[in-house]
């Protein structure tokens, strides 16, 4: 992760790393979590879905922070987060 | 000069923490709103780029985060594209007649205070032709939340200009442009007494989701006003692009002044819109006002309505009622 200037508590503390999750078949390809991620994680595909769509593919997964921004935003309830494993073991 | 207590949440700031916005239990297989959502009607009719799914993502999350239990939740609709939003939520939901939305939910928080009655309503719905219903119940101060997403013009009987497009504006009855002064509907909501006034785009889902937590937990008549895309009609018909074009353009030229003078917040075709929250102070709402009127009138005579159920007693829900 690039920083303007480097936290003080950058030893501390680590960005959580998060997994993302498309449903294929149910994205109606608007492109919000595309335009919208502030990590750039996702990418248009080539492919078409059944609808002719084409969903988001996940081009960069080691770029998510599990902000759940894409969750939020998409209308189709195709895209969703969640905590990476190794971090969930991490933080117990 | 008024002053107000501003807090971190009036600037988005509390979610910048992402374990903050926790929208259940999701999985790698399970998607975590599909609990709130009638996935039998899945996929809905709403278009490619509209904001309403996201409207309701940030219903579900705002709920999800206000800990009100499911079954204290009502969801009510009008009609038109909003107006599906009901039988998607799997909520005790009412699809309503046209503009009849706001009748329906006084209806219900009367007869039973304890709900918490939720709106999801078009603008061609809400402050058209229930134009009228909307200024009595922020006049009574009836205790409901009224998410009432604008789209500019009535989207799902095909475009036809509502009291919200724009001066400007390109609509199927006004191939001319619109020429009518449209409504600042926080002004008129706000003028009326309501007690809660917030807009946001569907852009700002955050501040979107706290909003909605902060209205459902708010007595009161709450109304949040939601600037969304309609690509196929609206957005086509003015040359405006796709939805993720307008959304594009709200992030560019949505300007967040909290406690903003309502007046000001009148939106022109294609240009800066004022979002925020606009008005948040306590008053005594309508059954308040009964109940305090009716004490004094009728003195010791005078029993409080609390609602269908005794909430000493069993609750009269039984397990096979509760929705699952």
């Amino acid at each position: 992760m690039k920083y303007w200037r480097k936290p003080l508590d950058a030893e501390r503390k680590r960005a959580p790393h998060g997994n993302v999750h498309v449903i294929f078949e149910r994205c109606k390809g608007c492109g919000f979590c595309i335009a919208y991620c502030p990590r750039q994680v996702l990418e248009v595909s080539d492919e078409f879905n059944r609808k002719g769509y084409h969903p988001p593919v996940v081009a960069h997964p080691e770029q998510c922070v599990n902000c759940r921004l894409c969750e939020a935003l998409c209308p189709e309830f195709a895209i969703w987060n969640t905590l990476d494993e190794q971090e969930v073991e991490a933080t117990k | 000069m008024q002053e107000f207590e501003l807090r971190a949440s009036d600037f988005g700031l509390v979610l910048m923490n992402p374990n903050q916005l926790i929208v259940g239990r999701g999985t790698a297989e399970h998607h975590p709103m599909e609990d709130f959502l009638r996935m039998d009607r899945m996929p809905h009719i709403w278009c490619s780029t509209c904001g309403l799914g996201t409207c309701l993502t940030a219903f579900i999350a705002a709920v999800e985060e206000s800990t009100i239990p499911r079954e204290d939740i009502v969801v009510v609709s009008g009609i038109g594209c909003t107006g599906r939003a009901a039988g998607y939520l799997k909520f005790d939901s009412f699809h309503t007649t046209h503009g009849r939305a706001i009748p329906y939910a006084t209806g219900l928080k009367v007869a039973n205070p304890r709900l918490k009655v939720c709106l999801i309503s078009g603008d061609g719905d809400l402050v058209s032709i229930g134009g009228n219903h909307l200024i009595h119940a922020a006049r009574r101060n009836m205790d409901m939340t009224v998410i009432c997403v604008n789209n500019f013009n009535y989207a799902m009987t095909g475009g036809q200009a509502a009291p919200s497009t724009p001066q400007g504006a390109f609509a199927t009855t006004t191939p001319y442009g619109a020429f009518e002064r449209p409504f600042n509907i926080p002004f008129l909501v706000d003028s009326c007494g309501a007690t809660y006034v917030a807009r946001w785009t569907a852009l700002h889902v955050r501040q979107l989701t706290i909003s909605i937590k902060e209205a459902m937990l708010h007595r009161g008549f709450s109304f949040i006003e939601v600037i969304s895309p309609c690509p196929t009609v609206y957005a086509r018909r003015n040359r405006l692009g796709s939805g993720l074009d307008l959304m594009k353009f709200y992030h560019d030229h949505s300007i967040t002044k909290n406690f903003a003078s309502t007046r000001e917040c009148d939106i022109k075709f294609q240009q800066d819109i004022i979002v925020g929250k606009f008005v948040q102070k306590d008053e005594p709402t309508y059954l308040d006002a009964m109940d305090a009127q009716m004490k004094k009138t009728l003195g010791a005579k005078f029993v409080p309505y609390v609602g269908p159920m005794d909430p000493g007693a069993d609750s009269g829900r039984t397990k096979s009622d509760a929705r699952t």
